[in-house]
């Protein structure tokens, strides 16, 4: 078996896995007063029915998603060209387009496609982008995703991370009989699947650096402990069942290692670095206080993590060389608290106690240290960097409901994702 | 310069990592406990609290008609991990009970409200846990009969985001078991 059927037939495997869960619906509660208007023209398919999948509007839903897009609406559309080549430019200029994406879906057999699309930009008849992309059907959606990240990046000079993934907890039922899931789901909340489920609380997932493994912590047999489950095979491991907590695991930027957060007998809880191959544990961090929630700096020397030893919850980073005395970095307000790095590094994202309510906050790391707080509270938690920075993914409540919400890194655009049922928490967003 | 990029083979790669688990068939089965096999332990989690004397009452603080002994939620002000004055009785009857039965064992679950991150709400659970083992071994309590965990905001005993509900989730509980 050649490598491409394996990874067909592995496909059509997880196909046959029945969807659990209810899907999220996005809405926008704050959109980017410049957005860029931009026309997705319906792709042409000779066989509709055969693909019967909108390439298009998952491709217009995703850049509107964003907040830094305008979609034309379809209704709106003169004319629907496939190729450039048929696009009338001053009409769509007349209608304030300033780019627009033209393309089809063409069935190849045996349950293969070519989507093959161009972006223009209409004010100068130049065309960006001519792609070819190849997928079997369950394979269109994240190749729609695909476009949507390549019209992104060419536009915006940013990466897109339409097509990566994130990582929640949901929380169902009612008093005393709750049942907390795992779940990973596409960046926008489709196609979610069930990884672990519990009748105990489920917290803190994370993902490794090559995305193919979470580490998470499971309160099964009302204890807690830390294990790493690798999603491929559902195989997982127990990694960490220390006496006392096992708390706040954060991969190595190498994926060898786990910051943990342990507590000796009478309950101080402190940061220790857990070798994933030796199962050896160097303790980072040693005082009465609470210090957790640790994250890596990339270049795996220093761990940023909550404190309070000084009092109140307060950010602070430490060598992970031993001996090493840490730092405070925050000192605007009595709650700062579970620090999560963007990937460039510039900016540290947390959780800030202001007018009573819980609020994302940014720090700048670069500059003066300047602090933005994203957002209005007053129950927003878990913040969680899109692998591109540009975005923030976080836990808020709505309605007396968990939700997750996103808002972007400067603040300008917000969303909600709300599912159908359960309580929402703690999201992860996977690397690239 | 049309380029043709033919990523089927990542498509693919990239949908397999969001695939099923294997133990996929377990995973649909409500009311199994916890699932995916992989550790040492048994699996099924058990969620009973188990209440010596067959007495599982939990009423709050002044209800009258507890005695101390019955009583077996301590219950916390806002951000604190002391006991207060009115739970000093519910930790003197265990303590004597507990010391006056060297084999007995008691676990103490410490939780918080839901407000503030979850990891340090972890923290200040396992605060409130160890506040009430202290005073437990103050009073004679063997330090072997004494087990604490945290499960900050994650269990919570009423649901709400107001602070009648969350009076009720700053709490300890005292659970005799094995």
């Amino acid at each position: 078996m050649n490598r491409r059927t394996s990874c067909l037939v592995a496909i059509g495997f997880m196909l046959f896995c029945s969807r659990t869960w209810a899907e999220l619906v996005v809405e926008i509660t704050k959109g980017q007063a410049d957005a860029i208007p931009i026309a997705i023209v319906p792709f042409s398919s000779p066989e509709a029915a055969a693909a019967s999948f909108d390439v298009a509007k998952l491709v217009s839903d995703d850049l509107a998603r964003s907040g830094r897009f305008r979609a034309t609406d379809r209704k709106d559309m003169i004319e629907q060209p496939h190729t450039g080549a048929a696009v009338s430019f001053d009409d769509w200029r007349r209608l304030n387009n300033d780019y627009i994406v033209v393309g089809q879906v063409q069935p190849l057999g045996q349950d293969r496609y070519n989507i093959t699309f161009e972006l223009y930009n209409v004010l100068n008849r130049q065309r960006l982008l001519g792609y070819q992309i190849s997928a079997n059907k369950p394979g269109l959606r994240l190749a729609s995703h695909q476009v949507a990240d390549m019209v992104f990046e060419k536009i915006l000079g940013i990466r897109g991370a339409f097509a990566t993934r994130i990582a929640y907890i949901s929380v169902l039922g009612s008093l005393p009989h709750k049942d907390y899931r795992l779940i990973v789901a596409d960046a926008d909340g489709e196609n979610p699947h069930v990884v672990m489920q519990s009748n105990e609380p489920l917290m803190s997932p994370a993902w490794s650096p090559d995305g193919q493994n979470l580490a998470y912590v499971s309160f099964e047999n009302r204890l807690p402990s830390v294990y790493v489950q690798f999603l491929k095979t559902g195989e997982r491991r127990r990694v960490s069942a220390q006496a006392g907590v096992n708390q706040a695991p954060a991969w190595s930027p190498d994926g060898k290692k786990l910051a943990l957060t342990l507590s000796t007998r009478d309950g101080n809880l402190d940061i220790y670095v857990l070798d994933l191959a030796a199962q050896a544990l160097t303790r980072i961090t040693d005082d009465p206080g609470i210090d957790t929630e640790p994250q890596w700096s990339k270049d795996g020397q220093s761990l940023y993590f909550t404190s309070d030893r000084a009092g109140g919850p307060q950010i602070y980073r430490v060598g992970t060389q031993s001996g090493d005395k840490p730092r405070r970095l925050t000192f605007q307000g009595s709650y700062n608290a579970r620090p999560r790095l963007s990937p460039d590094e510039s900016q540290l994202a947390f959780v800030t106690q202001e007018d009573g309510g819980y609020r994302i906050a940014t720090m700048d790391l670069r500059g003066r240290g300047d602090v933005q707080v994203l957002t209005k509270g007053p129950f927003d938690v878990s913040p969680s960097y899109a692998p591109n920075g540009a975005e923030i993914i976080y836990a808020s409540r709505d309605r007396g409901r968990g939700v997750l919400a996103l808002v972007s890194a400067d603040g300008r655009v917000q969303e909600r994702l709300v599912s159908s049922e359960g309580e929402l928490q703690e999201p992860a967003w996977a690397p690239f | 310069m049309k380029r043709i990029v033919s990523v089927a083979l990542l498509i693919a790669g990239a949908a397999l990592l969001a695939g099923c688990p294997k133990k996929h068939n377990v995973i649909d089965q409500p009311n199994a406990g916890s699932q995916v096999s992989g550790s040492n332990q048994g699996e099924g989690a058990s969620t009973s609290s188990s209440a010596l004397n067959g007495d599982a009452s939990q009423g709050g603080s002044g209800m009258g008609a507890d005695a101390p002994f019955a009583r077996k939620v301590i219950y916390f002000d806002f951000d604190k991990s002391e006991i207060k004055p009115e739970f000093a009785a519910v930790v003197a009857a265990h303590a004597r009970n507990l010391s006056s039965h060297p084999n007995m064992h008691m676990k103490l679950e410490g939780n918080t409200d839901e407000r503030g991150t979850r990891e340090y709400n972890i923290g200040l659970g396992e605060r409130r846990a160890q506040a009430v083992r202290r005073a437990l071994m103050l009073q004679g309590v063997a330090e072997s009969q004494l087990t604490t965990v945290s499960f900050g905001a994650e269990r919570p005993a009423a649901d709400g985001d107001n602070e009648a509900a969350w009076a009720q989730n700053r709490r300890v509980e005292l659970v005799y078991g094995p």
